[in-house]
């Protein structure tokens, strides 16, 4: 066991240095920069903007600038923002509550609606339920997340006016959990059933795999209640690759969310990655793709020991 | 020597003793430079104050009716303000804020005319706030004014705004004006004396877009790393900063102890909505009071006007749309080259088809509602034909593909803008037909904002590109930084002619220009400049920009404003009608 972590952390911390090298050399490559934002509108001169590029450490040789930043990230300073010069934790950090809401949301439905819908396709298989389920996931992963969230919102906010059209709150009110929820039912619920469909595949053919095998057949024979059967034995088992899933869903979906965001106007990590982007704001765009590294690489660790978990058979080595 | 407020004062003080008629006020104010519609305007408002309306000062010149206390306003905006500092940041998003949060010394209101804010009057020649050869300027700061904290405003802090702005670690985008500045003393705690090392006639303009910072609380920080930049600053102002939920909204609440007239408002809260088209979704199912930046876009511009309960307003804006070219290409410094693709440019149907007649077509760099703006230019044709005639005579024959050449040039290059604006890249479509049928070869190469108006823009590496610009400082007909040829940045390293256009005529006319004091006189001055770049057509106006931005109907006091970067410049005057 021991081993097995260290030669986890060993590989996950040379996978961290290539990501970083990689991604911070691709940014300083693509032509543009931050100060081009000030030069469009404002009366700055050439050699205030060589004097603000300088403010931000571009004025350096790349590798430089690499070390420097990597020596920061080491003492637990990410850096400041370009746009606005707070400390890029605090920018990325005030971020994670919303997008954790949102993030989670959505996976609980996805498993729950997502899983419920596999396993009975999976017990009825060939029926028209079944049928029904399968023709319901091709829909929900061929529609693009923005015509769908647009819709919701043309039809539910525009013309029912049933919910909000965007944001996390009603603002200028004080906090109401059953306002927070009025906001939340729209992004989560789009979010998620994309997911659904994911997920009710993945569930439907682990369960059939499962349900074909041998243990099965000797656990009904032995006179086992068929929910007994389906449930403590053939579930079980087919958890394991959707265990896996969730390891790879969930850290992806934290940065990754970001149409869902943009659409709804949900203040996440997404859109923060958006406007980075547009803003060439370097340090936050680092500072967003470290965490969803990082986070990459404990989710697939922490998968890995529940599949050991859940299937003996499974060794860590 | 007059200035401009004095003839506007004038003409008004006229008109309420009855010593012109309207025809006569109306004449005089468009020789004052007003244009017509404006001139009417100015003369309602002239009625309105003369009938007794709302004797209070406001920072509006159209007061309409008694304020109301209290109430809400959501504001949305397709950006996200971030940069409070209003040394580090002038960006049109961050300006809207720090309208609310900060003074300056005097705001410039709807009208033109100058309004003190933390200034007790406009310093003039007549008063003596400024010398009679224009270098010395004496500021004079109100003793009410208290920062957010309860410290006192005094002269101190306008000096170290000053000072900070000038600061050469300091990054700030406003040192253009106080550049300018040869010394600067304090007399007592509320006056200070400024001495220039050479006239400079938008001197004031600078500092209607200056925002005093307070010395107390940012002396001897590290600027750049402050608190104060985004998470607490401190002004002076009608709003105080309450707090700021990240990539989503600012909530600013009224402050009692605000010098000024109001505010009314309660409570402001700055909406972030990232998408025009959510803004106007928004705006519609009445989440939001005013959309802000970018406004109410040509695509919804149709619906918008037939919405119930909300107000449309039209505001005349001082930038103008203009296709740049670039002198450093051979192609461009033939004028018949220049004459022929402004000959070949169907504008009456690019701002009326593409642009739904929102705009206004413009021969010139300066606003409409510009005093200087010189309305006897020569007028735009659209003649293909004679574009056609132009070209053959000055030896541009058709080659092969149709495309013209001479020598070893051929009449074929780039036009670049911003990616993702549809409308505009409408409007270069058709231009690259137009131009296609007489033999000019032009391809679109449009980047995003943070690629093209970096050095591709700054370093003159384009052919031509499709842009909306102010010209001078603040909508003054100053324009030496873009016209100027001793401001090329890729030659000089200053400046903003990134045209890398050189006319020496300009140049001088230029000069004498940004020193003289007279009005009369400097308006003489630019109207000749404004001349020689239509005939030399250095660069090619398209269209006045006109902003569209709606509110609920019952927000009073809403002013749009050409001569500011932000519509939220009188939040302190808006209240909501009972």
């Amino acid at each position: 066991m021991g081993t097995f972590l260290l030669k986890r952390i060993m590989q996950s911390a040379i996978l961290l240095i290539l990501v970083t090298v990689i991604a911070f050399g691709m940014m300083r490559l693509a032509p543009g920069g931050p100060e081009a934002l000030y030069a469009v509108g404002g009366n700055m001169k050439a050699e205030d903007l060589a004097r603000l590029r300088k403010s931000f450490g571009l004025d350096e040789p790349v590798h430089i600038q690499y070390v420097k930043w990597t020596t920061g990230m080491l003492t637990g300073d990410w850096g400041r923002s370009y746009r606005d010069r707070r400390p890029v934790t605090a920018v990325i950090f005030e971020r994670i509550p919303a997008t954790l809401e949102l993030t989670v949301s959505a996976l609980l439905i996805a498993i729950i609606v997502g899983v419920t819908i596999g396993v009975l396709g999976a017990i009825r298989q060939y029926s028209v339920a079944d049928y029904a389920a399968t023709v319901g996931a091709m829909l929900a992963l061929s529609i693009p997340t923005f015509w769908f969230g647009l819709m919701v919102i043309y039809l539910f906010a525009v013309r029912l006016g049933w919910i909000p059209s965007g944001g996390r709150q009603t603002l200028g009110e004080p906090f109401s959990l059953v306002d927070r929820l009025h906001h939340l039912a729209a992004p989560a619920l789009v979010l998620g059933l994309v997911l659904v469909a994911t997920w009710s595949r993945y569930t439907r053919a682990a369960m059939l795999e499962v349900i074909g095998q041998d243990f099965v057949r000797v656990a009904r024979a032995k006179g086992l209640s068929e929910s007994r059967v389906l449930f403590t034995h053939a579930l079980r088992n087919a958890l394991v690759p959707l265990v896996t899933l969730a390891g790879i869903q969930l850290p992806l979906l934290f940065g990754g969310a970001l149409v869902t965001e943009s659409v709804f106007t949900w203040p996440g990590m997404g859109r923060l990655m958006v406007d980075s982007l547009s803003y060439r704001d370097y340090p936050v765009m680092m500072g967003i793709l470290f965490i969803t590294a990082v986070l990459v690489i404990i989710f697939n660790l922490i998968s890995d020991f529940l599949s050991a978990m859940l299937d003996p058979r499974i060794r860590l080595i | 020597m007059s200035s401009h407020n004095d003839q506007v004062q004038d003409l008004v003080s006229d008109w309420k003793s009855g010593r012109v008629d309207r025809r006569t006020f109306i004449a005089r104010a468009m020789a004052i430079g007003f244009s017509l519609s404006m001139a009417s305007a100015l003369l309602l408002t002239t009625d309105a104050t003369a009938a007794g309306v709302a004797t209070k000062r406001t920072l509006t010149s159209k007061p309409q009716g008694e304020p109301v206390k209290g109430g809400q306003v959501i504001i949305g905006l397709s950006q996200e303000p971030t940069l409070f500092n209003p040394v580090l940041s002038n960006l049109e998003v961050d300006r809207g804020v720090q309208y609310a949060i900060f003074d300056s010394l005097f705001r410039i209101d709807d009208g033109a005319l100058f309004v003190p804010n933390l200034a007790t009057e406009i310093p003039t020649p007549g008063n003596g706030g400024v010398s009679a050869d224009g270098l010395n300027y004496t500021f004079k700061v109100r003793q009410d004014a208290k920062w957010h904290d309860g410290t006192p405003v005094t002269a101190k802090d306008v000096l170290f705004t000053h000072t900070t702005i000038m600061n050469p670690d300091i990054p700030s985008p406003i040192k253009l004006g106080h550049d300018k500045v040869a010394s600067a003393e304090l007399v007592d705690d509320y006056t200070l004396t400024v001495t220039l090392s050479e006239p400079f006639a938008p001197f004031l303009i600078v500092w209607s877009d200056t925002f005093i910072v307070p010395q107390h609380i940012l002396e001897g920080q590290d600027l750049l790393t402050s608190d104060f930049n985004s998470t607490k600053p401190v002004g002076s102002g009608p709003f105080t900063y309450v707090n700021r939920t990240p990539g989503e909204s600012i909530e600013l609440a009224a402050n009692p102890a605000y010098h000024g007239p109001g505010p009314y408002l309660e409570t402001v809260i700055v909406k972030y909505l990232q998408d025009t088209n959510i803004l106007y979704t928004q705006f519609k199912t009445g989440e939001v009071d005013y959309t802000g930046i970018q406004g109410i876009t040509a695509a919804h511009y149709e619906e918008a006007i037939t919405l119930a309960d909300r107000v449309i307003n039209k505001a005349p804006t001082a930038f103008v749309e203009f296709i740049y070219p670039n002198f450093g290409n051979p192609i461009f410094q033939d004028i018949a080259v220049r004459e022929a693709m402004y000959l070949a440019m169907d504008k009456a149907n690019i701002i009326s088809q593409v642009y739904l007649n929102i705009h206004t077509p413009s021969e010139t760099y300066l606003a409409e509602t510009s005093w200087a703006n010189n309305p006897n230019l020569a007028v735009h044709e659209y003649n293909p034909d004679k574009a056609k005639e132009t070209l053959e005579a000055a030896g541009w024959v058709a080659g092969d593909g149709g495309v013209r050449g001479k020598g070893d040039l051929k009449l074929s290059f780039t036009n670049s803008t911003t990616e993702g604006n549809d409308v505009r890249a409408q409007a270069q479509q058709y231009l690259q037909q137009t131009w296609a049928d007489v033999g000019i070869e032009m391809k679109i190469n449009n980047m995003p904002p943070a690629v093209i108006w970096g050095d591709y823009y700054n370093k003159s590496q384009f052919d031509t590109v499709m842009v909306g610009e102010i010209s001078g400082v603040g909508g003054d007909p100053d324009a030496t930084a873009r016209f100027a040829s001793s401001q090329i940045p890729v030659l000089t390293g200053a400046g903003k002619n990134t045209m890398q256009y050189s006319n020496p005529e300009v140049d001088q006319l230029l000069a004498d220009g940004a020193k003289e004091v007279d009005q009369e006189k400097r308006k003489e001055i630019y109207f000749k400049v404004q001349e020689i770049l239509r005939n030399d057509l250095a660069v090619l106006p398209i269209f006045h920009y006109t902003f569209v931005e709606g509110t609920k109907t019952g927000l009073s006091n809403f002013k749009a404003n050409a001569f500011v970067v932000s519509n939220m410049w009188n939040v302190a005057d808006w209240y909501w009608q009972a």
